[in-house]
């Protein structure tokens, strides 16, 4: 039929999450297409793979903690998914990290024991597996730093992040560098670039060490190369002569940009398709059965054919899922069924901006196998799933890649058999 | 038509997206150009942002926007649907209004006057001109064309000539072909691998007269006449594809097919013409159609071993028909043929962009993170969709460029 595509598995959005799910399902044979309307996640958060950061205090060892967190929550992805999927996936992320475009470039790191990373306003976030661009800023050592900003980038402030890292009590001072541009501003993607050209971050190397003092290690924003990180890193290092961290920026978020790269190759390395401006308009089912979704492509609508689907769209942050004027909640895409929802009369917000939100936990309602009700063919993976309060509990990435590894796995188990026959 | 604004409803839709920026900046990731030079704000200031202080009948607030490209990246890479590159095209045109129209942007926006005056027979004169320094100098002087800019060599025929003494088989499976300006004029041999290719595949190809889709005019902001040109396109297309509903229009110029699919009816405000909106909706890029006829088991697998190394760079306009990257689908059924995909943005010309004098510089450092991964993939040759692209690539870096189909064409043994 006219404007039809037929593919073994459609993933629906390209954040870690779906990337991972079309990367695995491709590497696993699967003839695949990954549909997204835009740019997601990865171009937003700071790129570590978080795990579990709190529950509801700070975790030091996400796997420690693991068993006694899905007892308390057991509504929560991790309970179905494990914590060996989340390690199983985690080496997997690692190895296309060192396996992909940006040479040298690694995740360090593991499920045992999170690192204590500063953030752009100098706090302190826990993650389990960070570039290995970030590890030296781990800060559970009390490590005299010195952070380093430029005018130029308008949304990191050095002199802001060190006098809160010194109120937590780690020594730390703050600088500006001169650097060398043809603008007044620079947003953090520029930044990086120059930062991949050798002679200008030799220059910028030596305007400051002249700033410096001993003993210091040296966090600047998290722009040392979109190209050649590990090579950009590595030169500060040797240059200056001391240790140097990258903290995650305000968005544009460079590291998510390397990450983006990292796993896109690795969907076309498996021969994989990779769809943008596509954002999945209607979709046609038979019974219980998802048959095709469609897209607005130019001119006309194209139908994407297949006899799986893995739903990685996100959740209300993306606006996959949607409350709407009249208080109803929707899944915006596959109009799929959700849980966790306030029941009619109950508060759906409290008065505490930063609190814990009656709807912090609504997700699309999914069995242990990750298949929501009444779509059969259907997989779920990442934000979209219930029971989770990701930005809280430092759990996004872990939950992405679990979940999305685990769909594909679901999938590339049962491809050949007749889609439902295995249910 | 909204009598208090002069605008139609499709306008205020695009309009109205703006509200859904979350400001979140991925656009200005994207954007080629405002990561090459400050005269650029980026996507989101220029269009988002600055929307919201241009008025209805009052003047342009401020002038960067006639520094975007019209590449239209960051429309296609908005997670929340934002129409940036439709605002601020629509915002250049108020602009370009407004400011005056240089003599030179209304006559590099007519490939047809230009094909027609140096094409065929005029050909070796023109080529010699356009080769000639002291003409380009002057050419710089009077018109603000850079004299270093790329610019094609004038075919000996045109194409249309060659389909003339070409009779398509009678097969009963009709295709319209629209050829564009850029086939017609400089590259009639990428049409007729096109038309040999659809041949093979048991087509019988139709080429119905007619004239330029308008795009260059609508990207210089010269709107007015840009939906006459459309139209008149339209006109000539729709009486092909009216009568039978499976009849389908295949084009080989990504950006000019993109015009008639979407841009025309978005940003010149046509969504609501009988005849564009049926040639929108029959019309596809020639790879997309290939890789569905593939998908439907009716493509011809018969394709001979190339062993070769190319580089592929799929154009913005091509990722702005919103289907991925067909033309890599199809290399892949090509045995022997390697291919590296590049990730740079954009070349940098964006259709006549890069010809004028004061976005020349800009054009060639948006292009210079591609023309350097040309140079170091060890590619022998480019493949890509759009003719500019190719011209500008092969200029810049001195590496054969052609169109996807050539490596099916000689794959087929055609």
């Amino acid at each position: 039929m006219r404007g039809e595509l037929h593919y073994d598995a459609v993933v629906i959005g390209a954040g870690t999450a779906g990337l991972v799910a079309g990367a695995r399902l491709a590497e696993g044979g699967a003839r695949v297409c990954v549909l997204a309307k835009g740019i997601g996640s990865t171009h937003l958060a700071p790129a570590t793979i978080d795990v579990l950061g709190y529950a509801p205090d700070r975790v030091a060892s996400p796997s420690g903690v693991m068993p006694e967190f899905v007892s308390r929550h057991p509504d929560h992805p991790y309970a179905t998914l494990g914590v060996d999927a989340v390690a199983e996936a985690a080496r997997w992320i690692q190895a296309r990290v060192e396996s992909g475009p940006l040479p040298g470039y690694r995740y360090i790191g593991d499920l045992d024991r999170n690192y204590l990373l500063p953030t752009a306003v100098g706090a302190l976030r826990p993650s389990a597996i960070v570039p290995e661009t970030m590890v030296a800023g781990d800060s559970v050592d009390l490590e005299r730093a010195c952070v380093v900003g430029t005018r130029a980038l308008r949304d990191f402030h050095p002199a802001l992040c060190a006098s809160n890292l010194t109120r937590l009590g780690i020594p730390a001072r703050s600088v500006e560098a001169e650097i060398e541009l043809d603008r007044a501003d620079q947003n953090a993607l520029g930044l990086a670039r120059r930062f991949d050209d050798p002679s200008w971050r030799a220059a910028f190397a030596g305007r400051l060490a002249l700033k410096l003092q001993a003993d210091e290690r040296i966090g600047l924003p998290a722009v040392l190369g979109i190209r050649d990180p590990q090579g950009a890193w590595s030169d500060l290092e040797h240059r200056l002569g001391r240790r140097v961290f990258e903290i995650p920026t305000l968005p544009p978020s460079v590291p998510g940009m390397r990450l983006f790269e990292i796993l896109r190759a690795a969907l076309r390395a498996a021969g994989g398709r990779l769809v943008l401006g596509a954002e999945v308009v209607s979709s046609e089912r038979d019974g219980s059965r998802v048959t095709s979704v469609a897209t607005h492509s130019a001119g006309h609508d194209s139908r994407f054919v297949a006899p799986w689907f893995v739903l990685a769209a996100g959740g209300f942050n993306s606006g996959a899922i949607a409350l709407d004027s009249h208080w109803v909640t929707h899944e915006q895409v596959l109009g799929l069924a959700l849980r966790g929802v306030p029941a009619e009369g109950e508060p759906r917000f409290v008065g505490d901006y930063l609190a814990e939100q009656p709807m912090s936990r609504v997700g699309i309602a999914v069995d242990a196998e990750l298949r929501p009700e009444g779509a059969e063919n259907v997989l779920v993976a990442g934000a979209a799933l219930p029971g989770a309060v990701p930005w809280r509990e430092g759990s996004g990435e872990g939950i992405a890649l679990a979940s999305g590894s685990r769909a594909a796995q679901h999938v590339l188990a049962r491809a050949g058999a007749p889609a439902g026959a295995a249910a | 038509m909204n009598p208090s604004t002069g605008t139609t409803p499709i306008d205020d839709l695009l309009r109205g997206s703006i509200d859904h920026c979350v400001k979140c900046t991925i656009c200005e990731t994207q954007c080629p150009v405002s990561n090459v030079t400050p005269l650029f704000p980026g996507p989101k200031y220029a269009g988002p942002q600055a929307e919201r202080y241009r008025v209805a009948d009052e003047p342009s607030v401020e002038w960067s926007v006639d520094y975007c490209s019209g590449c239209g990246i960051c429309s296609q890479s908005c997670p929340q649907g934002v129409k940036i590159a439709e605002v601020n095209a629509q915002a250049r045109n108020k602009l370009k209004k407004q400011k005056g129209y240089p003599l030179r942007d209304r006559i590099i926006t007519r490939p047809t006057w230009l094909g027609r005056a140096g094409g065929g027979p005029m050909a070796p004169v023109a080529n010699l001109t356009i080769d000639f320094k002291p003409f380009r100098i002057l050419g710089e002087k009077l018109l603000g064309v850079h004299r270093d800019a790329a610019a094609p060599e004038f075919a000996r025929h045109r194409f249309s000539s060659w389909f003339k003494k070409h009779p398509s088989p009678p097969t009963g499976r009709k295709i319209i072909y629209f050829h564009g300006c850029g086939t017609e004029y400089y590259e009639p041999w990428e049409g007729e691998k096109l038309v040999q290719i659809l041949e093979h595949n048991g087509f019988e190809v139709v080429v119905p007269k007619q004239d330029c889709c308008g795009l260059p005019l609508q990207s210089s902001g010269l709107f007015d006449d840009a939906r006459k040109v459309v139209l008149r396109l339209a006109r000539a297309l729709v009486p092909y594809v009216r009568d039978d509903p499976d009849t389908l229009i295949v084009g080989n110029a990504t950006s000019c097919t993109l015009m008639l699919k979407r841009e025309a009816r978005e940003i010149l405000s046509l969504e609501h013409d009988p005849d564009l909106k049926l040639v929108s909706e029959r019309t596809y890029d020639i790879c997309e159609l290939l890789l569905e006829l593939h998908d439907r088991g009716e493509l011809k697998t018969d394709f001979q071993p190339i062993n070769e190394h190319i580089f592929y760079h799929a154009p913005c306009q091509q990722q702005g028909h919103w289907i991925g990257k067909p033309a890599l689908d199809l290399f892949a059924l090509i045995p022997g043929l390697e291919v590296t995909e590049g990730n740079a943005r954009c070349c940098g010309i964006a259709g006549t962009y890069g010809l004028k004098v004061e976005k020349y510089d800009i054009a060639q450092a948006v292009g210079a993170d591609l023309f350097g991964q040309v140079r170091g993939s060890g590619a022998t040759e480019v493949a890509c969709d759009s003719e500019t692209c190719r011209w500008q690539i092969t200029h810049a870096t001195g590496q054969k460029s052609a169109h996807p189909i050539d490596y099916l064409h000689r794959a087929y043994g055609l």
